[in-house]
């Protein structure tokens, strides 16, 4: 019994790789080819339903939805992967520290966590894409910052309980500092927890940026992107439910995806322990 | 008088590994036997067995009989009916056996109810009654605190409570004693002992030391790959010969001193500890009050010279990690010096730590934790060179180590393995190379041989020893264990709250041990008679 449900688990992992796969695959060839150009106008061929010449048929100004689709998983892929970037690049030497140094450093870092934790995270999002300005670095900006405490965090505990193994005794004892020992022994032993981390944050990466756009916040026009395109679907969803119906798809997918891979990672982790 | 519990010819296969081979043993009430071999043997596999918690995959054939109902014949929903009620079983480690979240009063209670209906008060009352019997009564043993509140000793006792709660007939004890010091171990011993005698009950305890089971067990039955190869009366332990590897364990449990001593007390001493006091801040309770810090070491002194091997003994809290952290200038000391080769050690400027550095390495007690799982065994060992200016370029680094390997009774083609590839046995000895590869003075030794079994620790000591002579290496021997500092040390101190209460050579201070603690830590410490 509990070998099929390993095995089935096994099969979830590889599903979500494998759509995961496809988006970034799909986002990386949008950035040399689709099949159409997703910003061309053509008010002939608008709100066609799926067919030969367009898979995924066309919207109310005559786009492309398929191509439109790909461009928008090149936005959102990106974003939300450098917005991963940043938390891992701020998030993970500051949790380093903050278990390294422990004490003053400590409180310090962990409370200025707090700070960034207690505001409700898309609506400071918004307050920063407001004050800076809408379009797609600042929606890069907005979630990278809410990555980073995550991360600081995810970091600081994992590194605690290394701290506690004799073998960051032995490398003291060899006369290591502690920032040498955070990179050489404790550093490579959380790769496991950080991918875990880094599969969900780019989950909520990729929600954060389809809402910010949704709102208006994101990628401006003409760039395309999924939370616009569910935007412009919305009042045309009695016409053609279609419409809303692709990006809508795309957002819950890779999502889902994401999340599959976090899971199969993180009961990889669990089984080695 | 019929058995409470017999085995027949039980084999148990996991995969293609034949785990037991035709094991047959029976337990009489009122009988404690005693299960006794090497880590890997199958003695544990065995108390498994009985209760039917083999790993998943595991093929069982034979039976297992309790009184006269045949386990081996029962559907799962039967042995949970089983076990907890007809059979309790307590196992190495407290900490893991209990619920962190509940109190123990609340946990003991829980194990009666699953299998006896009755009320919340009189489960309340049994477990009263159940933590009375072992031991935990008053203040101690209020049902409402918490497991981490507890000390080692006192969690097993609790777990003894649980495991007993209902009387069952059977009681599998699987080395409940060996995370626990020689006091605690002494009390644990003697509560089987009670509840074997008391009603008639019986009681099967698992150990790899012949030391501990002689104390308290009737019968002993050997284990060695699998087969029992020899059951015999405690009584004729040491009265007659035996099979080889019954011996080999005898040996092993008796540690005989065996050492000859390359200590000069005459020549300058290579560490030297004096007036050290080390304390830790106490957490407040309340913002207006400031509590005292707590005195882990209270102003010790010690001195080790070239060559020699200096015990340092005392129960778990008597402060002899911390003096040992404070030794290695990982912690500062509030006041009090450390010198190394005379000269001043932690306080000493940054360059010259890591020259006194060299002097005094370290092996530590968890064969597991102390290496990095994700750093090859080369690497591992030649951690310490970061303390030479020029350290050695890749091929003298790479001779070196396989040099060491050798010494320590590895092959040099280990250098490229990593860590879980290797026994606990071989990780000490991996630990151990790391010590010595910088040539050092001094390697202080953190209960290093407390997790290994007692032939492997025989070995390991072996090892020691002759590492000592051929390098003329001074020990720094931190342990619980009194026979063990008695068999490798030449001079011992006795640590109690912080303080060294005795110290002297290993011979007179055991032989006649002036102070009440030291007197105290001696009788609770199992002795294997020598052969008469």
């Amino acid at each position: 019994m509990s070998r099929s449900r390993d095995r089935g688990r096994g099969i979830a992992f590889t599903a979500g790789a494998v759509i995961t796969g496809v988006f970034v695959a799909m986002a990386l060839l949008a950035t040399v080819w689709t099949p159409c150009d997703p910003t061309a106008i053509s008010i002939i061929d608008k709100l066609q339903p799926p067919g030969r010449h367009h898979w995924f048929g066309t919207d109310q100004l005559g786009r492309d939805t398929l191509s439109l689709i790909m461009a928008g998983a090149r936005n959102t892929v990106g974003v939300a992967f450098v917005s991963v970037l940043i938390g891992l690049g701020a998030g993970v030497p500051l949790g380093l520290i903050a278990a390294a140094r422990g004490g003053v450093t400590d409180e310090i870092v962990m409370r200025g966590n707090d700070v960034i934790f207690a505001f409700p995270s898309l609506l400071l999002a918004i307050l920063i894409t407001a004050v800076l300005g809408p379009g797609a670095v600042n929606a890069i900006i907005a979630i990278g910052v809410f990555n980073i405490p995550v991360f600081a965090r995810v970091v600081r505990a994992a590194a605690l309980t290394l701290w506690t193994r004799d073998y960051t005794l032995a490398a003291r004892v060899a006369g290591k500092s502690r920032g040498r020992i955070s990179m050489e022994h404790i550093l490579p032993n959380l790769a496991g927890p950080l991918a875990i981390q880094a599969s969900i944050q780019f989950s909520l990466g990729v929600i954060a940026e389809a809402g910010l756009s949704y709102v208006g916040l994101g990628a401006q026009p003409p760039t395309p992107s999924w939370g616009r395109m569910l935007n412009e679907a919305q009042s045309l969803t009695a016409l053609d439910p279609l419409l809303a119906l692709f990006p809508g798809f795309a957002v819950v997918l890779l999502v889902l995806g994401l999340n599959l891979v976090g899971d199969g990672l993180r009961r990889r982790e669990g089984a080695d322990r | 008088m019929t058995p409470i519990l017999t085995i027949e010819s039980l084999c148990v296969t996991l995969g293609s590994k034949r785990i037991l081979e035709d094991v047959s043993l029976s337990v009489s009430p009122g009988e404690i036997l005693g299960l006794v071999g090497a880590s890997g043997s199958g003695k544990s596999m065995t108390a498994l067995a009985v209760m039917r918690l083999l790993p998943p995959g595991a093929g069982i054939t034979g039976a297992v009989r309790l009184g006269e109902r045949l386990l081996t014949g029962m559907n799962e929903a039967e042995l949970r009916q089983v076990r907890g009620r007809d059979i309790g079983m307590v196992f190495q480690e407290p900490m893991t056996a209990l619920n962190p979240l509940m109190p123990i009063g609340e946990q003991v209670a829980e194990t009666a109810r699953l299998h006896v209906p009755m009320s919340a008060r009189q489960a309340a009352e049994a477990a009263r009654e159940a933590l009375d019997r072992a031991g935990l009564s008053g203040a101690d043993g209020a049902p409402d605190r918490y497991p981490h509140e507890l000390s080692g000793g006192q969690r097993q006792r609790v777990a003894i409570a649980m495991a007993t709660v209902l009387w069952p007939s059977l009681l599998i004890a699987d080395e409940p004693t060996t995370a626990l010091d020689a006091g605690a171990q002494a009390q644990i011993l003697r509560l089987l002992e009670e509840f074997a005698h008391s009603r008639g009950q019986a009681v099967i305890l698992v150990s790899h030391d012949l030391a501990v089971i002689s104390q308290v067990t009737d019968r002993i039955a050997v284990m060695q790959d699998g087969r029992i190869i020899e059951q015999l009366a405690t009584l004729d332990l040491t009265r007659q010969a035996h099979q080889p590897y019954t011996e080999a364990l005898l040996a092993a449990a008796r540690l005989e001193p065996k050492r000859v001593s390359t200590g000069d007390a005459d020549s300058a001493p290579v560490l030297e500890v004096r007036d050290v006091v080390r304390e830790y801040p106490v957490r407040r309770r309340s913002w207006r009050r400031r509590m005292p810090p707590f005195r882990a070491v209270d102003g010790v002194s010690l001195t080790v010279h070239a060559g020699e091997t200096v015990g340092l003994v005392g129960e778990s809290g008597s402060g002899k990690s911390s003096l040992l952290r404070t030794i290695l200038a990982l912690d500062r000391p509030q006041s009090g010096e450390i010198r190394v080769h005379g000269e001043r050690f932690p306080m000493a400027a940054a360059g010259s730590l890591r020259r006194l550095r060299r002097s005094i390495q370290v092996v530590l007690q968890d064969p597991y934790g102390s290496f990095d799982p994700l750093w090859p065994v080369e690497r591992l060992i030649a951690e310490p060179y970061h303390l030479l200016e020029a350290p050695p370029g890749a091929a003298e680094r790479r001779a070196n180590v396989a040099a060491v390997l050798e010494q320590v009774g590895l092959s040099p083609g280990d250098a490229r393995r990593y860590p879980h590839e290797f026994s606990g046995g071989q990780r000490q000895r991996i630990a151990i190379a790391r010590a010595l590869i910088l040539k050092p003075a001094v390697i202080a030794f953190d209960e290093a041989v407390s997790a290994l079994d007692v032939l492997v620790r025989a070995q390991i000591l072996d090892l020691l020893q002759d590492l000592a002579q051929r390098w003329r290496l001074a020990y720094l021997f931190v342990s619980h264990d009194l026979n063990v500092v008695q068999c490798i040390a030449d001079r011992v101190y006795v640590m109690q709250r912080g303080r060294i209460v005795e110290e002297g050579r290993v011979a007179s201070v055991f032989g006649s041990p002036q102070h009440a603690y030291t007197r105290e830590l001696l009788s609770a410490t199992p002795r294997m008679r020598a052969p008469s």
